[in-house]
């Protein structure tokens, strides 16, 4: 057992990185609420490999593991890049186009009535999910209305009044694989989240000064500060182990080990969120400080690919049907 | 990043499997009087003496001082076999094993681990640990036990307080000061106190739990003799801390998966106790919390992975440790929280829960107020995180 990061992965994170901080700056990340999604942008992202990270090389893709897409979507999360990443991904080598960014893959899961999906008019495909399996349709087909003001300004969203069936794409075990791998990638993305508020808060509270010192130096905050660090490095076992596990090289069950981190992430990136603004006092609830997008984002990601609510019933579930108790390891 | 076990520590993990299964059903059960001390020092020391003659004693301590020698992952799965066998806890033996031994190991001269570490390993020789003080709790390093230089000995006065299984303990690890005109954490010195010397006086301390591990120790004019000194006079605070340097994120295996044992059990006994409408397993907001609960004791296990996968690569842990036990204590106390809400009127008494569960639910949820204190409270452990690992100035 060896659950530190390769060297490798180590390296991927910090190309990663570094590619967010040069081309996915602050500004560049908030001119996209008005202007849309950068395409540009976007390419550059495929062709550093992000969305074909996990497509096998003989496919022309990365070829790395799960493991590597957790490390990476962490970096993207820390960056508050938008767009419809995960979905992206998970399409490459399903969606024509995927793959190399020249076709944006929004997705969303099939319930009844109206639905209000992310991202879709930045999208060119979107990715029903269902019970049956996985569809497809283009959303230049589709007639939908976007909404004036939404909970993330960089998450916009639109309302279709009822899904199309869409063309089949994939069966019942491609959609449960898509919501699992969906599941661990929007964790990952909800970590790097949790992380940019928590060094956000961490150096606010270094630098700003009252009572004739750093704010941080006071136990009210620096204690909040590592209750902050705290979620994250909990969360950030959880996600590896989950990214670990998709990959065969865990001792759980995947469903398990996904589960785990969807709750996880779901409470610490909203709650490191949250204290980001404490942390700020009234500069946290103003529109020019970045606190109030992590947590927006945090927001938008706990209903993603399955509610953290919803994978702890599944796991009471599982505690009762087993009735040892006792994982393997 | 890898959690699959290599096939030697699968092989470790196998040959202890089955020595547990060979050696367990022979243990008797824990002495049922917890108040006393006596049977219970028998009982834990009985079981040291056991992994001794089979080669498990000290799985951590150097080869050459006796232990085992073992990989901080051969030690995750030593701690977390002899668990899920339910072989009994290190109990009495805690500090000889995991504080007083190493520190020896580190600090002591020749002769001083010749004379201590055998009898440790072989669950002779039990340790306490004499440093807390009723005036010095998190400020430890103000403690005020005197020790004047007379000749070959310190004569040592002064109170300590928390000296679990100080009643029947052979030997305590002791911080006296030294030099008290010094600034504090430099006129400190550690020095090893026999039990039986003249001047000590034990008395017990209740805890809110009703157990009678805790003491506290009177010392009149104890005259330690100065051999029993580790360490240079006056660096005792350094010989301290280096007790640290052992930690291998391996401290709350034990625990975790105890806890996820109770939780599970508290899922079963949570569909047994009926409610106005049906059980209380049908509140979903009762589900939910024992969903999170799972989850977060699993993230904790992988966290586990993570420190001592660090400790293996670099020999430290550093800040890790703190922040496990922060995000643990804080799992605990909502696992007592739920538990409470599931008992009921069941919860009335301590060590029976009517004929819903084998497990003490209650008496756990007052053991969990420990956690946040014991050991650097919650409080010291977030200045720690807040200033080793974030880098935030400290407040004085």
């Amino acid at each position: 057992m060896d659950f530190e990061l390769s060297e490798d992965q180590e390296a991927l994170a910090e190309g990663v990185g570094a590619l967010c901080e040069g081309r996915f700056d602050i500004e560049t990340v908030r001119a996209m609420a008005d202007a849309g999604l950068d395409r540009g942008r976007w390419t550059e992202l495929a062709e550093t490999g992000v969305f074909s990270l996990c497509v096998p090389e003989a496919d022309g893709g990365v070829g790395l593991g799960w493991a590597e897409a957790a490390v990476v979507f962490e970096q993207l999360g820390k960056a508050l890049v938008p767009g419809p990443l995960v979905a992206s991904t998970l399409a490459a080598g399903l969606v024509e186009g995927a793959a190399d960014g020249s076709v944006v893959v929004a997705s969303v899961e099939r319930s009844e009535g109206p639905a209000m999906i992310e991202h879709l008019g930045w999208a060119d495909v979107l990715v029903v999910v269902d019970g049956e399996g996985l569809a497809t349709v283009a959303t230049a087909d589709l007639d939908a209305r976007r909404s004036e003001q939404p909970l993330d300004p960089l998450t916009p969203v639109w309302t279709i009044e009822v899904l199309p069936a869409g063309a089949r794409v994939g069966d019942a075990a491609a959609a449960a694989e898509w919501r699992l791998r969906g599941a661990m990638l929007t964790s990952a993305l909800q970590l790097g989240l949790a992380v940019g508020a928590t060094e956000l808060a961490v150096a606010y509270a270094k630098e700003r000064e009252q009572f004739g010192k750093p704010i941080g130096a006071f136990q009210a905050v620096k204690h909040r500060c590592a209750d902050m660090v705290t979620r994250v490095e909990v969360l950030r076992a959880a996600v590896y182990a989950a990214g670990c596990t998709l990959d065969g090289n865990g001792v759980d069950a995947p469903e398990r080990t996904v589960a785990v981190a969807k709750v996880l992430a779901s409470h610490a990136a909203a709650a490191c969120g949250k204290d980001c603004v404490q942390v700020h006092g009234g500069m946290g609830y103003t529109w020019e400080v970045d606190a109030h997008l992590f947590l927006k984002r945090a927001w938008v990601h706990d209903l993603a690919f399955g509610e953290g609510e919803e994978y702890a019933e599944h796991l009471a579930d599982n505690l009762v049907q087993n009735r040892t108790g006792n994982p393997t390891s | 990043m890898d959690l699959r076990y290599t096939e030697e520590e699968e092989h470790f993990r196998d040959e202890l499997r089955s020595w547990l299964a060979g050696v367990l059903p022979d243990v008797p059960p824990v002495p049922a009087d917890h108040t006393d001390l006596v049977a219970r020092r028998a009982y834990d020391t009985a079981w040291q003496a056991q992994l001794h003659e089979a080669g498990y004693a000290g799985i951590h301590w150097p080869a050459e001082f006796g232990g085992r020698g073992s990989t901080p992952t051969e030690h995750l799965i030593f701690l977390e076999e002899t668990e899920r066998a339910g072989a009994p806890y290190v109990g009495v033996n805690f500090v000889g094993q995991l504080h007083a031994g190493p520190t020896l190991i580190a600090e002591a001269t020749d002769e001083q681990r010749a004379t201590h570490l055998a009898p440790i390993l072989k669950g002779e020789h039990v340790w306490c640990q004499g440093f807390s003080e009723p005036g010095s709790g998190s400020d430890l390093a103000s403690l005020s036990t005197r020790a004047i230089d007379d000749g070959d000995d310190y004569v040592v006065t002064g109170q300590k307080i928390w000296t679990s299984f100080a009643q029947v303990a052979d030997y305590c690890e002791l911080l006296v000061r030294t030099d008290p005109e010094a600034p504090k954490h430099k006129g400190i010195t550690w020095v090893i106190m026999p039990m039986n010397l003249d001047g000590i006086e034990i008395r017990p301390i209740d805890t809110a739990l009703g157990s009678g591990e805790f003491a506290e120790m009177f010392l009149d004019e104890v005259r330690i003799p100065k051999v029993n000194r580790v360490g240079d006079e006056n660096d005792g605070w350094r010989v301290t801390n280096v007790t640290f340097s052992f930690e291998r994120g391996t401290a709350f295996i034990s625990e975790v998966i105890s806890s996820q044992r109770l939780l599970a059990d508290l899922a079963q006994v949570a569909q047994k106790v009926t409610r106005r409408s049906g059980t209380a397993w049908d509140d979903a907001g009762i589900r939910r919390e024992l969903g999170r609960l799972d989850a977060e004791l699993d993230a904790l296990w992988s966290l586990t992975k993570r420190n001592v996968s660090q400790a293996q690569r670099t020999g430290m842990v550093g800040p890790g440790g703190s922040v496990f036990k922060l995000a643990y204590a804080d799992v605990r106390k909502r696992m007592a929280d739920l538990a409470e809400q599931v008992l009921g009127r069941a919860g009335l008494a301590i060590g029976e829960t009517m004929d819903l569960s084998d497990l003490d639910h209650v008496g756990e949820r007052l053991y969990t107020l420990t956690l946040t204190i014991a050991a650097g409270t919650s409080e010291i452990q977030r200045n720690i995180i807040g200033e080793r690992l974030l880098g935030l100035p400290r407040e004085r």
